[in-house]
This record gives structure tokens, C-alpha cells and sequence, in this order.
């Protein structure tokens, strides 16, 4: 057996965190609503951290319901991107250093998104994770949803379907 | 500016994430409401083509319905969202002011139900659609 080493684990994780720093940072409405992201290997957690200006209603007070419904979307979208990118993250054929630089894959656009709002939201931190059910050359269906403090009572939960970024570039 | 605008421009302006988006109310009544997003380079969601990413469109879109159901005759006291569906047709066109057009078209006891448009500065194509379901909730005789 001369199975090749594994690389260290300082290098994954830096490779991983590093691309997908360059896709999170190059984003100016992911840094306006103040959304972070969490990995563990290929799965990401998104977290709003909370803002005075992502209230609507100022007397409940509540989350606005178009800052859930644009959190919502963009863990959808950094999702989809992201698993769309993996594999060339591992394999080397995307550089995140060059990713660094402004040399980033196209994102997949929105065709549609369904928002279901579950809860007034807290004036406090929300979380969301979304799962491709499926990925294709040319679509792609998201499911995603958010909580804030109990992961059993969502916050909302939406389902959009994306146009790949490769079925434009032919 | 009537004073119907007035009042509901004011309201708008009271929402913290719909000041942080710089939303203007252009027109309100009878069921109907009309609300500007000028473009920002914060809400730019593709740093290639420079576009507003979706989600500050479906801000617009669900406040602009809110408002719709607000200015509905039968004045529900408050609002809020059930569910919202946002189909997109076009990137909005970097650098221009996006006007969302929102009509509630039907209220029932509970559930009032609108659609609307988000159009830039070619209003012949829209760049989104949107519909909704939003609660309807009624002042109780019963306050003190």
C-alpha cells in the first residue's frame, strides 16, 4: 500500500478558509447586513448578527422581514456557490489567493425565491443553513432555514431555484 | 404631498432596515403603494456586473406590500408577512433607482393578498414580480 499522505491539517483547513473568505468578502450587501459564515469541512452556517438597522416593526421590536428574506437568500446563494466550487477548492484548479484578488467564478443567479416566515424575528442573532437538493448544468433548487435561539422552532424557511453560472457561458 | 403620503412616509422612514435601504414612498391609497430604492454600493450583490443582489429587492418588495395592505380601505391596524414569493426576470441595471409597485388586490378577515412589480429605469421590463400573503390584524374592542 503505498496510499499517498494526507495533507496536513493546517493546509486543508487554510485552502478551505481562505476561498471561502475570498467568497464571503467580495460581497458589499454580505458585509452591509453584517452575515458571517461558520465551516465545518463542507458544510457552512450562516450567522445575521444583529443590527439595530435589520428591524422593521421598531415597537415589538422586530427583524425586518425583508432583512430575513435577504438572509435567507444569500446563505441559499453562498450555499449553491460554494458547493458548486468545492470540488475545485480540493483539487487545486481554484487558486484562493486568486480568488483573494477579485478573480472569483461567476455566482449563480435567482430565478425565484419563496419565503415562508415562521416567527416574528428577535431582536437578536439569527442562523441559517441551506441544502442543494439538486444541481444541475443549468438549474439548481436551494432549501434553506433559519432560527434564532431554538433550532427546532425556525425562524423561516424558503426554497429557490438559480440559473448556473456555466449554462450562460455557452 | 398629500397628507396620506405624508403619514406614510413617515412610517416608512420609522422602519430602521427600510431607512438603511434609503426607501422614499412615491405614492399610497386605496389598496395600492409605490416605493423608490436608490441604487448603493453596499447592496451590490455580484462584484462583477456591479448588481443589487436580491435580497435588497426583497426588502423593497415586502415593505412595498406591507404598505400596499396598510393603505387597504378596510385599514387593518397592523401586518405582517406570511409568505412572499419573488420571481426575478432581470438584473436590475447597475446605477439605477429601483421603483417597487405594489397592489392588495383582495382582504379577507385574516389574510390579505398582494402583488407586485419592481421595475428600474426601463419600465417597460420589470426586473421582478412578486406575491403575498400577509396577515391581517384587527384592533379588538377590547384594548386598554
Amino acid at each position: 500500500m503505498n496510499r499517498p499522505r494526507p495533507e496536513p491539517i493546517q493546509q486543508v483547513k487554510h485552502r478551505r478558509d481562505a476561498a471561502l473568505h475570498a467568497l464571503v468578502k467580495s460581497v458589499p450587501y454580505i458585509q452591509f447586513l453584517g452575515i458571517t459564515f461558520d465551516r465545518r469541512g463542507d458544510e457552512l452556517t450562516a450567522q445575521l448578527n444583529f443590527d439595530e438597522k435589520l428591524i422593521g416593526n421598531p415597537m415589538i421590536p422586530a427583524l425586518h422581514g425583508g432583512a430575513t428574506a435577504a438572509f435567507l437568500e444569500m446563505t441559499a446563494m453562498v450555499t449553491l456557490h460554494w458547493t458548486v466550487l468545492w470540488e475545485g477548492i480540493e483539487n487545486g484548479s481554484l487558486d484562493p489567493e486568486a480568488m483573494a484578488k477579485g478573480d472569483l467564478p461567476r455566482q449563480p443567479k435567482t430565478i425565484d425565491f419563496s419565503v415562508d416566515y415562521l416567527r416574528s424575528g428577535l431582536p437578536r442573532d439569527a442562523y441559517a443553513r441551506a441544502r442543494v437538493w439538486r444541481s444541475g448544468r443549468r438549474f439548481a433548487s436551494v432549501h434553506v432555514e433559519a432560527w434564532q435561539d431554538n433550532k427546532d422552532k425556525l425562524l423561516a424557511q424558503a426554497t429557490g431555484h438559480f440559473l448556473m453560472s456555466s449554462s450562460e457561458a455557452e | 404631498m398629500n397628507d396620506e403620503l405624508k403619514r406614510a412616509q413617515e412610517f416608512l422612514i420609522a422602519l430602521p432596515h427600510s431607512r438603511a435601504l434609503g426607501m422614499t414612498m412615491v405614492s399610497c391609497g386605496g389598496g395600492e403603494a409605490a416605493i423608490l430604492m436608490p441604487y448603493d454600493e453596499k447592496l451590490i450583490g455580484d462584484p462583477k456586473t456591479r448588481v443589487v443582489h436580491g435580497g435588497a429587492v426583497s426588502a423593497l418588495m415586502d415593505t412595498c406590500c406591507g404598505m400596499a395592505v396598510f393603505t387597504h380601505p378596510d385599514r387593518p391596524y397592523s401586518t405582517a408577512t406570511i409568505d412572499l414569493r419573488i420571481d426575478y426576470m432581470r438584473s436590475a441595471t447597475p446605477g439605477q433607482t429601483i421603483l417597487a409597485e405594489a397592489t392588495c388586490h383582495q382582504m379577507t378577515r385574516n389574510v390579505a393578498f398582494v402583488r407586485a412589480v419592481a421595475m428600474d429605469e426601463d419600465r417597460s421590463r420589470p426586473v421582478a414580480t412578486a406575491t403575498g400573503a400577509f396577515t391581517v390584524e384587527r384592533k379588538t374592542e377590547a384594548t386598554s
